[in-house]
């Protein structure tokens, strides 16, 4: 399909490629948040799952309803609350610190039985 | 009249229970006395105002006095036709019971007043009086089945509360375990009998009760009497049961053996519950069962086997005690004995009722003497600080008073006129004639052989050697508060006779004329007159003659001083019986089945818990690995299986 800025020359890689792009990603980041000691790190891999559950609502926007716009402002939303969320966990991370003065998630483990 | 009154007749010994019960000991002290003393004046007066309002002014059918019941308050209600009710039933023998109850119980607490003093626990000790005359003054008063017998337990434990009195004492604690135990036990035989009673009749109210089963053609007593568990009908098989109850509350053989133990208790306690009132409680219960007795041929005999066998057995083991309690305690079960008998050889009805009258007769007169003569041992032991024969003798020059009541008393029980004891056993012994004339004989000879342990005891106390006597304290009798109640009730133990009892308790309430027989009473008396003899010969002076009897009487006077070893027998069914076959084996599945099982249902819930609990280990990465597998399988869930 064409539209009014792609040229017809121009040829468009398969949907499918893009979405096996956005689930490796996903399943990247699913394994750092899963395996990472450092709680830096576990952030970083929440940012690359939330970055590709964003590029599968761009490319499902753009292939199968290019005259909506309503994946994109859904786009923008989740960026916005992962910066928000970001800010909120750093802040959660220092005073994490202060108690236990290592950001080794392991060393927090004092809620169990 | 009359609802206020009779509520007010066990209502002031109980009032009298609580108020001593809860301030007695620590606010009112020595003023207890007092009090119990004057709430029992009071319930007596009152008792006395009711019987002669009922005896003269009540209205009567026919001629024939009449039960009233005042008062009747459903409390518990099972079915529509049996409920437990509270009530109060007045009818002849529950008044002759008023009277006797509140009148000797007001002698036991005025005798206590002096007896006691100076007791520590004084104000518990009027507060169980207390608790005990309501309990036998709501017994006589009961108007249905199961009101008596709660009544009854609450008679029972009174009296396992005076008995175990001096708790210190361990044969005091034993002698009142073993009391309440054994009467326990006969109660389950009292419970099965109602149950059974009130099952077939479908009511528990004495007078529908009786009426629906003396009724020969009423559907209830048709289904009571079909049908038979091992050859003997049910009516008979839930009279006998009631009859084990009574037997044991009025130590009966072979449920008597709580009586001569329950003499560890202090002796005004022995005057009132185990001479006049609470022994007496069984015969009440049949009194108050007779049509049902007398219409159940099987059931009439038992009570007088029971009553005839008990008789001899106790007068013939009195002839060997040397505890006066004891020697009073076997007489007590041997008088109680002729009572149930009498009730044996009566029918409901007319000239039939002889043996009612005779047996109500006798105890009516049974309570005055009996109660005389324990006080009047208390006054005995009281100075003498010994219950033993060997250390009284002599005790006439001492103790004028006592010596001049008690030989009253002792001439009373022996049945020597014009004392009371004559009329009444007269009376027994005509019914006994009439019927059979085997049971005559044995009643005849038993009463030659009551007088002849009864002045043993009068003579080896009074005369016969000189016992030591305290040199420094007790050089005077008694103060008057033990002296008044010996002098009343000597009184009525030469007046009670001369009651014309016929006109005013008989088994269907109309009058039956009773006469002295002069011709037919010389016999019981000569008998008795030589059991006094022998009695003078062997004991009034000091001489080895009876102790040459015992001697030559070798094993035989052995198994007799030990009471035929009965207790020996218990024990020994107990111990190795009952302990060894039945308490090891319940008390082994006790402790390791069913305390295993609790245990091991606390253990597998703890292990389960100590092994689940890994779940919750506080490591945040673990709780994301559930999360995701969460979502995983409600996406396949979702996904695949709803379309």
């Amino acid at each position: 399909m064409s539209n009014n800025f792609n040229t017809y020359y121009m040829s468009q890689t398969p949907l499918i490629q893009i979405l096996f792009l956005s689930v490796g990603l996903f399943f990247i980041g699913m394994y750092g948040l899963l395996t990472r000691r450092n709680v830096i790190t576990m952030l970083m891999s929440i940012e690359l799952i939330l970055n590709s559950v964003n590029i599968n609502f761009v490319a499902f926007n753009k292939y199968l309803y290019p005259q909506k716009l309503e994946g994109l402002f859904f786009t923008l939303f989740i960026i916005t609350i992962a910066a928000a969320e970001a800010a909120v966990a750093i802040a959660i991370i220092i005073n994490l610190y202060r108690s236990y003065q290592s950001i080794d998630v392991d060393d927090a483990d004092e809620l169990k039985w | 009249m009359n609802e206020y009154y009779v509520a007010l007749i066990p209502g002031l010994p109980l009032a009298s229970f609580v108020l001593l019960g809860i301030f007695g000991r620590k606010y009112l002290k020595e003023f207890s006395g007092t009090i119990g003393t004057l709430a029992l004046l009071v319930s007596c007066v009152l008792s006395l105002i009711v019987a002669k309002s009922y005896f003269f002014d009540s209205e009567k059918i026919n001629g024939a006095y009449q039960s009233i019941v005042l008062m009747n308050h459903t409390w518990l209600s099972f079915t529509p036709t049996i409920s437990i009710k509270i009530g109060a039933m007045i009818d002849h023998i529950s008044v002759m019971m008023l009277v006797v109850v509140t009148f000797v119980s007001l002698m036991v607490h005025i005798f206590s007043l002096e007896y006691m003093k100076g007791e520590e626990r004084f104000a518990t000790y009027y507060a169980f009086l207390g608790l005990f005359t309501f309990s036998m003054l709501g017994l006589v008063l009961s108007s249905n089945i199961f009101q008596i017998y709660m009544f009854w337990e609450l008679v029972g434990v009174s009296s396992f509360l005076l008995i175990g009195y001096y708790y210190e004492k361990p044969s005091a604690v034993a002698a009142s375990k073993k009391a309440f135990i054994v009467t326990r036990f006969a109660d389950l035989g009292f419970l099965i009998g109602i149950l059974i009673l009130s099952f077939h009749a479908e009511t528990l109210d004495f007078k529908l009760l009786i009426a629906k089963l003396t009724d020969l053609n009423s559907p209830e007593y048709l289904s009571i009497t079909t049908g038979s568990f091992l050859g003997i009908s049910a009516l008979t098989w839930g009279l006998c049961l009631i009859f084990m109850g009574g037997a044991g509350k009025s130590a009966m053989f072979p449920l008597h053996i709580w009586l001569p133990d329950a003499m560890e208790g202090p002796t005004p306690v022995s005057a009132l519950i185990h001479a006049a009132t609470m022994v007496v409680a069984g015969v009440f219960l049949v009194a108050r069962l007779f049509p049902l007795f007398s219409n159940t041929e099987a059931a009439l005999h038992l009570v007088g086997y029971v009553g005839i066998v008990s008789s001899m057995f106790a007068a013939i083991i009195a002839c060997t005690q040397t505890d006066i309690k004891r020697v009073l305690a076997f007489s007590t079960m041997s008088q109680i004995g002729y009572m149930m008998f009498s009730l044996s050889m009566a029918k409901y009805g007319g000239e039939n009722g002889l043996g009612y009258l005779a047996s109500m007769f006798h105890l009516f007169t049974h309570a005055f003497f009996k109660s005389l003569m324990f006080l009047g041992a208390g006054v005995i032991i009281h100075f003498v600080h010994n219950n033993d024969m060997s250390a009284m003798g002599g005790l006439r020059k001492y103790l004028p008073v006592t010596n001049i009541t008690f030989l009253i008393g002792c001439l009373a029980i022996s049945g020597i006129p014009p004392f009371a004891g004559f009329f009444s056993k007269e009376e027994i012994l005509t019914a006994c004639s009439h019927e059979n004339k085997t049971m005559y004989w044995l009643a005849l000879i038993t009463s030659g052989v009551t007088a002849f342990y009864m002045f043993r005891l009068y003579f080896s106390i009074f005369w016969n050697k000189e016992a030591h006597v305290h040199g420094d304290h007790h050089h005077h009798e008694a103060g008057w508060a033990m002296k008044l109640p010996l002098i009343l009730l000597a009184i009525c133990s030469i007046g009670a006779g001369l009651v014309p009892f016929g006109q005013f308790v008989t088994s269907d309430g109309l009058v039956l004329p009773t006469h002295v027989d002069l011709g037919f009473s010389a016999l019981p008396v000569t008998l008795a007159v030589i059991g006094i003899a022998i009695a003078w010969m062997l004991y009034k002076n000091e001489n080895s003659k009876s102790s040459a009897i015992a001697a030559g009487l070798g094993g035989v006077y052995t198994a007799i001083y030990k009471k035929f070893y009965i207790d020996e027998l218990y024990i020994f069914v107990t111990k190795k019986i009952v302990f060894n076959l039945i308490g090891r084996p319940a008390a082994w599945i006790d402790t390791n089945i069913i305390n295993g099982t609790v245990n091991l249902t606390a253990s597998v819930t703890a292990s389960v818990s100590e092994t689940i609990k890994g779940i919750q280990s506080g490591r945040l990465q673990q709780y994301l690995l559930y999360f995701f597998g969460g979502v995983a399988t409600l996406a396949l869930i979702f996904i695949y299986l709803i379309k």
